[in-house]
């Protein structure tokens, strides 16, 4: 019977039925991070439960750690060091791979897990992260969970999951130059709000998908959280393959190619039938801005801020959102002063983001008064940036270099942007203070950030000359 | 955790869409490596008039005499969206809310409330509204009361609302069940891994 690509890894992990629509679900990876991954292991070990297969779960330090050049346990937000401490000695005394400070390999949970091949095509992984959608870029059913759910993931080698319904987005057509996956990924939004993906679990498919790398896939993936969706997901092919091979924790050997036989059924059947298809034209998207305080309110960056009527949101909303933001109806958002610049997080802070952003800044510097910040995704992405010499434009630019981290993607009462500051990120999420107590971020590409900074203003990236 | 049966208890009209966790709790606001002393943050950016404060706003509903015991949250669409944070529902079960009424929820937050003990109450959204503005009219007396075992939210006029729960969501909380205890307990998990091994040994390490 023709199965959708969902349908497949569903099937090959469904261990029982529980109630309608819900299944007992065999998960094959747990990922786990200081923020939210400690307090599991701790409730776990006080109730007396051992992880089951601690060979198949990774423990990395991303979200609370300082990103500052020799940085150790101590940390600028209040109390972060407990988190630190307390989520490596679970891991040690469970067992689990430890990803920790000073460890090569660490970095954010979801720039870490692909380059360390930990995520494979047709597996399930569960993070209690709700970015663990990112990872559907491999053809894996990788979704975010609470903390107490990874608890069950830890003891049982399993979930109980209500079956997600499937939505198949299809992107007809190709991105035109200077146009990246994060911009579709706003478009996205933007045309279909971000509750669009509500009880789906979407599959990213079409022309300009495949023409995509694992790193743009992976960008696009990223959001479908903001999305609401279950997870995002997206057919393996040579190029995921490509990718997988030789890494640390990808099969090798005979295993390799029984993996590559079966990861190469991977992918929706021709004639099976998605409970939903939007198709995009891929033509129609150009780069994108967020205007409001969720990342569904964004719009071409040459566009005018939407008046109540065409927001598309509840009128309270809409006018909190543009007081907060400090904007007015039919704004343009195009050569507004900025404060701040942010290259980073499990969006865009990979080695084909920082190059692109690199290649704009290259011999300029950023405008006065501008604080640009570039934070690599992992350790593995500081330092081939270093062997590249990105570091050495980035900084040359005006931008501050750091270790890898989650960083300012988020404020938990450490660094953070000013109040009222405006800042164009490279990040996922542009709610209330996010950023810093009152500091109002416009989501963009790296390309977009990095042409902003150097104009001083929010810049169509495509306008610079490289 | 305690079974849910039936609550009658203020509710508290928060009818905004996409209030997301960052909102329910401000990341700074999660001091522990614990899923308690929570609710002293909960709504903060809302609550308090600076960060890290904990000056009331008189602004804030919850900070009036009449909001103050709100066991029930009415929010708008897209409830919870945002970072999978557990302390969202963790802060929200400690300051004693045992239900959430909105039109859609993020699916974590979702499964976040049921292992909590929160129970989610999916009504279309003009529901939500008559909801909340008989609530804004007279929050002391226009009660709601969140039946379980008939899936309904009724108000004292009478107006009763259906609303629709997973048989095993419903399950977990009317009967305060633990879903680790219950999946440790079965007996299909190994056989089913010792087979799949066989089948598919480049999954595991």
């Amino acid at each position: 019977m023709a199965a959708t690509l969902f349908e497949k890894i569903w099937r090959d992990h469904h261990v029982s039925a529980l109630s309608a629509g819900v299944s007992l679900v065999l998960v094959d990876r747990v990922l786990l991070h200081e923020r939210t991954g400690g307090v599991a292991l701790k409730s776990l070990a006080a109730t007396g439960r051992a992880v089951a297969a601690p060979r198949q779960v990774f423990v990395t330090m991303d979200h609370v750690v300082d990103t500052m050049a020799g940085r150790g346990d101590r940390t600028l937000m209040p109390t972060g060091t407990a988190f630190i401490t307390e989520t490596r000695e679970a891991a040690l005394a469970a067992g689990l791979t430890l990803f920790d400070l000073g460890d090569p390999r660490q970095g954010i949970v979801h720039v870490v897990s692909p380059e360390q091949g930990i995520v494979l095509p047709g597996v399930t992984l569960v993070c209690p992260d709700s970015h663990t959608c990112t990872q559907g870029a491999f053809g894996a059913l990788a979704w975010g969970i609470g903390s107490t759910e990874a608890e069950h993931a830890l003891a049982t080698r399993t979930l109980r999951v209500k079956r997600p319904r499937t939505m198949c987005v299809r992107i007809d057509g190709m991105l035109a130059p200077g146009v990246t996956a994060k911009d579709l990924a706003l478009h996205i939004l933007a045309r279909h709000g971000a509750a669009g993906g509500a009880g789906h679990i979407v599959e990213y498919a079409g022309e300009a998908v495949r023409a995509m790398d694992m790193e743009a896939r992976m960008t696009l993936c990223n959001m479908a959280t903001e999305f609401s969706a279950f997870s995002a997901i997206i057919a393996p092919d040579e190029k995921t393959f490509d990718y997988l091979h030789g890494r640390s924790f990808a099969p090798r050997g005979t295993d390799w190619d029984a993996a590559l036989a079966c990861w190469r059924t991977l992918r929706s059947d021709e004639d099976a039938i998605h409970d939903s298809v939007l198709a995009i034209d891929a033509a129609e998207v150009s780069p994108m801005i967020s205007w409001g305080t969720n990342p569904q309110l964004a719009m071409p960056i040459g566009g005018r801020v939407p008046d109540e009527a065409a927001s598309g949101i509840a009128a309270e909303a809409y006018r909190r959102a543009i007081a907060y933001m400090g904007l007015a109806p039919d704004a343009a958002l195009e050569d507004l002063p900025i404060d701040g610049a942010f290259i980073g997080s499990c969006t865009n802070s990979r080695i084909s983001d920082l190059r692109r952003a690199a290649a704009l800044l290259r011999g300029r510097h950023v405008a006065p008064g501008v604080r640009a910040i570039c934070v690599p995704g992992s350790s593995v992405v500081k330092a081939e940036a270093e062997a590249e010499g990105l570091d050495a434009i980035f900084r040359a630019a005006g931008f501050e270099w750091r270790e890898s981290g989650c960083s300012m993607c988020f404020f938990a009462g450490g660094e953070s942007f000013g109040p009222q500051e405006r800042v164009v990120t490279s990040t996922n999420r542009n709610f209330e203070s996010r950023q810093g107590p009152g500091t109002r971020s416009h989501l963009a590409s790296p390309e977009t950030v990095a042409a902003s900074a150097l104009a001083g203003r929010i810049a169509d990236p495509r306008r610079v000359a490289r | 955790m305690e079974p849910f049966t039936r609550l009658t208890a203020v509710a508290l009209p928060l009818v905004r869409p996409n209030i997301d966790t960052d909102i329910i709790i401000p990341s700074r606001e999660m001091r522990s490596v614990s899923k308690t002393g929570l609710a002293g943050g909960l709504f903060a950016g809302w609550r308090y008039t600076e960060v890290g404060g904990r000056e009331p706003n008189p602004d804030f509903l919850l900070n009036q005499p009449a909001y103050r015991d709100a066991r029930i949250l009415l929010a708008g669409a897209n409830v919870g969206c945002g970072s999978s944070r557990e302390h969202a529902a963790w802060a929200l079960a400690e300051y004693g809310f045992r239900a959430v009424v909105a039109p859609s929820f993020n699916p974590i937050f979702f499964n976040n409330c049921v292992r909590n003990g929160i129970v989610p109450v999916l009504l279309p959204q003009e529901c939500v509204d008559a909801i909340a503005g008989a609530v804004l009219a007279a929050p002391d007396l226009a009660r709601p009361t969140v039946d379980l075992d008939a899936r309904s939210l009724t108000m004292p006029d009478g107006t009763g609302y259906g609303f629709t729960l997973d048989g095993e969501s419903w399950e977990m909380l009317r009967h305060g069940l633990d879903a680790i205890d219950l999946t440790m307990a079965r007996e299909d998990i190994a056989p089913f891994i010792a087979a799949d091994m066989r089948k598919r040994p480049w999954a595991y390490l």
